[in-house]
């Protein structure tokens, strides 16, 4: 690997480009018309425009991504997150093109994507998945035999829905009985088809992940990450490890996540989703991400490991440079994710240009942003404007770094999300650990003098 | 001949359709309610509804699908009686 090209913007091609520069690999940028005074288009060594704003036009235009590959010579590509990471047919392009895609294979990448058959695999590889009906239930019989076995409450899913719409939760086989012909309608209203499975339900369900690495032969884990911090199923702050998760439970599920890569022969980095049910101490398989992810560096944090070199290693067709019993976990750490959003405003976006950015800094305190003082924040990308991280001994000093670098933020110009950050750490629950995936939003409802503090 | 001209609220992308593979909102020529939405915008992969804002009907888009809308700009002229 001579030159690679980042297939994207913002924090993570910034974050690439310097773990390439690391390497001494060449890097190229792409940038649409309205990043070509961004920051990661002037840290590479050369950059090409690929198209206009809109990113369908742009960073998701394979052919013009191509088309800047060739033009400067890249022999690979790195998707970096979004955009065009989890797309198979652009992996195979890329690979029939010449070029080494930084990430899994296309057939992996496939595999993964689809639902149905990540978790056939998953199950195949003794991986939990969340008990349900073996497929739709349609007379209400079916339907209570299937409940009985998952056992209450239970979920009735539209077959046809998604991202948490048509979803209803009954508690026992009277309320089922009741609302399967409702599901049913409503499924049929709302997506044009009844059909209507049932799920296991997990009242204050964690949403807990593994990172993963493979290089085809070996596969290991870079333990766990809690990412139940969430609005509106957006990750929002992301701890390594998870508060509280136990031994036992721990060590099964790290050890479900490296069979799963080991069945698919997987190669780079990746993160097997779980959903854990802290009442009943069990966990069930989500999805597994064939991609880096936003909050990686948590993870090299504690095992103090370069995880986008390594991606880039691996694809240049080296063998993982450590084994699993190299990866130690040292301390706590915890990512926050700043916004350009006005929380004053139900996160209103908040698009401008920074007129003023102090970051904060100091022991053990990370930035990964692909803004500084005079960048445009763009309306037509996602509002990610720096990621910080903390890392600390024990959770305890963690948090209190955490207090401490979001109070030294100061950004002028947009609106951010840096003083509800600051509001949530505070919380006896997030000290305690004891949040879950709705946690945020049923905490944000409270009124303000029961339960959050004045920012 | 009174005319509204309806403006984006944000700047972004403007769609025309709820979603790619879904028809228009309303076309040119349509009869519109105030309340009436006539168009997306797409800011930071957050959508917010274009309402009409005026009863009439809708003669001209001053944006195509997909175009980039400033805040403020004119998004479409609603002839109101």
């Amino acid at each position: 690997m001579r030159k690679l090209l980042i297939a994207n913007r913002g924090e993570i091609a910034v974050r690439i480009i310097r773990a390439a520069r690391e390497l001494g690999i060449q890097t190229v940028a792409v940038c649409s018309e309205a990043d070509v005074n961004a920051l990661h288009v002037r840290t590479a060594d050369e950059h090409v425009v690929i198209g206009p704003a809109a990113a369908t036009k742009s960073y998701l235009d394979e052919d013009a991504v191509l088309a800047a590959a060739e033009k400067t010579g890249a022999d690979a590509v790195h998707p970096g997150y979004g955009f065009l990471s989890e797309r198979a047919g652009f992996a195979q392009r890329v690979a029939d093109a010449g070029m080494t895609f930084v990430g899994p294979s296309p057939e992996a990448i496939r595999m993964m994507g689809d639902k149905a058959q990540a978790r056939e695999t998953a199950a195949k590889a003794g991986v939990p998945t969340v008990p349900g009906s073996d497929g739709p239930v349609t007379d209400l019989d079916a339907a209570v035999a299937a409940a009985e076995g998952v056992g209450y409450p239970v979920a009735i899913k539209a077959a046809a829905g998604g991202g948490g719409r048509g979803i209803r939760i009954v508690a026992s086989a009277d309320e089922l009985r009741a609302a399967i012909p409702l599901a049913q309608a409503e499924a049929q209203a709302a997506f044009g088809n009844g059909d209507v499975y049932i799920e296991r339900f997990v009242p204050s369900a964690r949403h807990i992940e593994v990172q993963v690495f493979g290089d085809g032969e070996h596969f290991v884990h870079l333990g766990e990450r809690d990412c139940s911090m969430q609005r509106r199923r957006q990750k929002v702050i992301e701890e390594a490890g998870a508060p509280g998760l136990p031994a036992a439970q721990r060590a099964a599920m790290l050890d479900a996540a490296v069979r799963l890569a080991a069945a698919v022969g997987y190669q780079g980095a990746g993160t097997v989703e779980f959903l854990y049910d802290p009442a009943r101490e069990d966990f069930f398989f989500i999805e597994m991400n064939t991609r880096i992810q936003v909050e990686h560096p948590v993870t090299e944090m504690v095992v103090g490991r370069d995880l986008v070199r390594e991606q880039l290693t691996v694809a240049g067709g080296a063998p993982l440079s450590f084994t699993q019993d190299d990866v130690e976990m040292r301390g706590h750490a915890i990512e926050f994710r700043l916004n350009a959003e006005d929380p004053t405003l139900n996160f209103l976006p908040s698009p401008g240009t920074l007129q003023q950015m102090r970051m904060p800094g100091g022991p053990f305190v990370r930035i990964d942003s692909g803004f500084e003082v005079g960048s445009e924040i763009s309306p037509f990308y996602d509002s990610l404007v720096a990621k910080i991280i903390v890392w600390g001994e024990t959770r305890d000093i963690a948090i209190a770094r955490a207090l401490r670098a979001l109070d030294e933020v100061d950004i002028q110009g947009i609106k951010t999300t840096a003083g509800f950050l600051r509001d949530v750490v505070d919380t006896q629950e997030f000290r305690d650990g004891d949040y879950h995936t709705t946690w945020l939003e049923s905490w944000m409802s409270r009124p303000a003098d029961t339960g959050k503090q004045s920012a | 001949m009174a005319e509204h001209v309806v403006q984006s609220p944000l700047p972004g992308v403007f769609y025309r359709s709820p979603s790619p593979d879904q028809p228009a909102f309303v076309e040119v020529g349509d009869t519109v309610s105030a309340d009436q939405t006539i168009g997306l915008v797409e800011i930071m992969k957050q959508f917010a509804e274009i309402k009409s804002g005026a009863a009439g009907v809708l003669t001209v888009f001053s944006v195509e699908n997909t175009g980039v809308l400033g805040p403020g700009d004119p998004v479409a002229t609603i002839e109101t009686d």
